[in-house]
């Protein structure tokens, strides 16, 4: 079940139950789209037609099957911000906040300096996306390990004030026109696009990098950063000694202290990496996507990465091919939309997959419950 | 000195009601499922679903009270979800209300596409008929949810019931010991809870105004949970905070501040349910078994 008993395992029983996990997450999603045709069908629609256009609009084309990437990265991002500190025991629902937070403050030095060079401008928003959303982490951190407070009550708090801080108070003390959003980042601080990538000096010398130069391409950078994040934090979790003190914590916290580990500094240090990683998934929005911090920007992107690293188990990888799930799921839902079907069933899918995975996981506990016991007996 | 004058003026004061009213219902509802050891993170979208269903009965039927009732039941239903998937089946209670929030979201914007052909604003429906009080404008929700609290106090704090349920969410194998159906109280405590966030739904919806808007509840559940913490888990506590983070509502809404910016008045209740559960000024402690499923004969 847990993954210091995983780890003791060898190989051959290690690779079954990725299998069975990889089972179960499909079998949830089969049976969530299976339930969306009742909605399709209740919208007078083909359940055909809509799940072709869901297969069109998302891996149907190179080019869609780029932009599922782009709407992936964040998701990807936010879901990695609730998996680490689930690992240590903690439900982080702050992912919307630190996002926010990250995003502001990306979108802030992106438009606030100018002159600087792409090769500062750039690292410093991000920088300051990844501090900001840290030190959204850090006060519920700090709160949990020290004072006790429920870190999902802390952090739906922080979600709440991080929107009046930045979308509301932030965008009105700096905006320059009737757009609800901080003026236009600065050329210097955007992330480079696939789509540019052809045209660039020594990036464009890459043989077949004109594959990317598709008009409508939105992938950006920040994907990329998504991978690299994946497997810093795949060597953190499961290499190092700080990824086995955070296992260790979320596998029975007292027992992680009577073996020296300090409970507190692990809740605390998985709360700021979680939410320099959400606040990264603002950097990209803002410096990649829309080019500036903007109303509606956050999109619930935070509470879908609840249910992307749900659907991931928690696992880096795991989150990365969730993440790009869920991304299909988004963009294929705008062919829906061109087809005259509501893309809202998309939504309704997504939380039916969260449903079915979290109910399944106890069908699994149930039936491994009842196995136990017959070999007892 | 005007400000100062404004903030305290009895109108505003009066006012204050009017926004503490969903925020008091979700509040009391939040009270009963987490006392019986129940956390519900999806108030927010019980009361969603509450204010598109009140709109739609309303309109459906051209009689505003129908369209409460709707609200109750759809809150119900809502509230269903969680309590047979987390209760019954014990999955977790975050992950699923987290769903529950999305699925809110999603389903009463496909509904509005399907029923009326429109996503952003519902076509209008009939609302609650306007009480004066104090020569201030009240729908009667506003006093259901007052007449509500010392109800829910008598319920949790006088009768055997209530006993029940509270040592269900300190303790619960003890309470199965005693021969108290734990889950049974649970599921029903759950149940209360969607019903009464799906009244607050209706009080946006065709209380205080007569059409849903999408995500009309705009974190009002959030706050009501808020209200509860800050309220120490009680129903008069509860009552006393939503009142607060209403008045806090009416004052960014209503009063201009020369050096204060409102959306920051905005952000007090957040604020303030921090400190208090971080233990600062009197610390809020949740009943003992909050969030942790009930498997028989474990412990």
């Amino acid at each position: 079940m847990s993954d210091l008993q995983t780890t003791k395992t060898d190989t051959g029983s290690k690779f079954i139950n990725l299998l069975i996990e990889l089972g179960f997450a499909l079998f949830s999603i089969l049976v969530a789209l299976l339930v969306g045709t009742v909605f399709i069908l209740l919208a007078g629609e083909s359940p055909l037609d809509a799940y072709h256009a869901l297969y069109i609009g998302s891996i149907g084309s190179w080019r869609e099957f780029l932009n599922t990437l782009w709407r992936a990265t964040p998701l990807i991002f936010t879901g990695f911000a609730l998996a680490l500190p689930f690992k240590a025991g903690l439900f982080n629902i702050g992912g919307e906040g630190q996002l926010l937070v990250g995003g502001f403050a990306a979108g802030f030095v992106g438009f606030y300096f100018t002159g600087l060079p792409s090769i500062i401008h750039v690292p410093l928003a991000i920088l300051a996306a990844m501090a900001a959303g840290a030190i959204w982490g850090l006060i519920p951190g700090l709160l949990k390990a020290y004072k006790g407070a429920h870190e999902v009550i802390t952090t739906i708090m922080l979600n709440y004030i991080a929107i009046q801080l930045t979308i509301r108070y932030g965008i009105d003390r700096f905006r320059t026109g009737g757009r609800q959003a901080l003026p236009t980042i600065e050329e210097s601080a955007r992330l480079v696009r696939f789509v540019d990538m052809a045209e660039m000096p020594i990036i464009g010398q890459i043989p077949l990098i004109d594959v990317f130069a598709l008009p409508g391409l939105r992938l950006h950078l920040n994907f990329i950063l998504a991978l690299i994040s994946a497997a810093v934090l795949w060597y953190l979790l499961f290499k190092t000694t700080v990824g086995y003190e955070i296992r260790a914590v979320g596998f029975n916290s007292s027992a992680a202290e009577y073996g020296g580990i300090s409970s507190s500094k692990t809740i605390i240090l998985s709360m700021v990496i979680a939410g320099a990683l959400a606040g990264l998934a603002g950097a990209g929005e803002a410096l990649g996507t829309h080019h500036t911090f903007m109303s509606g920007m956050d999109a619930d992107l935070g509470f879908t990465g609840i249910a992307v690293a749900l659907l991931g188990r928690n696992h880096p990888f795991g989150i990365v091919l969730a993440g790009i799930l869920f991304g299909g799921l988004t963009q294929g839902g705008l062919e829906m939309q061109f087809v005259g079907i509501p893309s809202e069933i998309v939504t309704i899918i997504q939380a039916l997959v969260i449903f079915f995975v979290a109910g399944l996981q106890m069908l699994k506990w149930f039936l491994l419950k009842r196995r136990e016991k017959g070999e007892t007996e | 000195m005007d400000t100062l004058f404004q903030m305290f003026s009895l109108p505003l004061l009066l006012i204050s009601f009017r926004y503490a009213t969903p925020l008091i219902l979700a509040a009391l509802g939040g009270v009963f499922n987490e006392r019986s050891g129940v956390i519900n993170i999806a108030l927010e979208g019980m009361m969603l679903f509450g204010a598109f269903a009140a709109v739609y009965g309303s309109g459906l039927t051209g009689n505003p009270w129908i369209g409460v009732l709707y609200a109750l039941v759809g809150g119900l239903v809502f509230a269903l979800i969680l309590a047979v998937v987390c209760v019954t089946f014990k999955a977790d209670q975050i992950v699923v209300a987290t769903g529950i929030n999305i699925f809110a979201s999603g389903l009463t914007i496909y509904l509005m596409q399907v029923l009326f052909g429109v996503s952003g604003t519902s076509p209008r429906a009939p609302r609650l008929p306007p009480v004066r009080v104090l020569g201030m404008r009240y729908n009667p929700l506003t006093f259901v949810a007052i007449a509500l609290v010392p109800v829910a106090w008598f319920v949790l704090f006088k009768t055997p019931w209530g006993l029940r349920i509270r040592s269900i969410g300190e303790h619960p194998s003890a309470a199965d010991t005693l021969g108290i159906n734990v889950n049974k109280y649970r599921f029903i405590c759950v149940l209360i809870s969607g019903a009464l966030a799906g009244l607050a739904g209706a009080h946006l919806s065709i209380g205080e105004y007569s059409a849903f808007v999408r995500d009309m509840s705009q974190g009002r559940g959030f706050i009501a949970l808020a209200a509860m913490i800050f309220g120490k888990w009680h129903p008069i506590g509860a009552f006393g905070a939503a009142l607060l983070f209403g008045y806090a509502e009416a004052i960014s809404i209503r009063v201009s501040f020369a050096y204060i910016p409102s959306e920051l008045i905005r952000a007090i209740p957040y604020v303030l349910t921090i400190i208090v559960l971080a233990g600062f000024i009197g610390k809020a402690i949740p009943p003992k078994a909050i969030g942790k499923p009930y498997f028989k004969g474990e412990d």
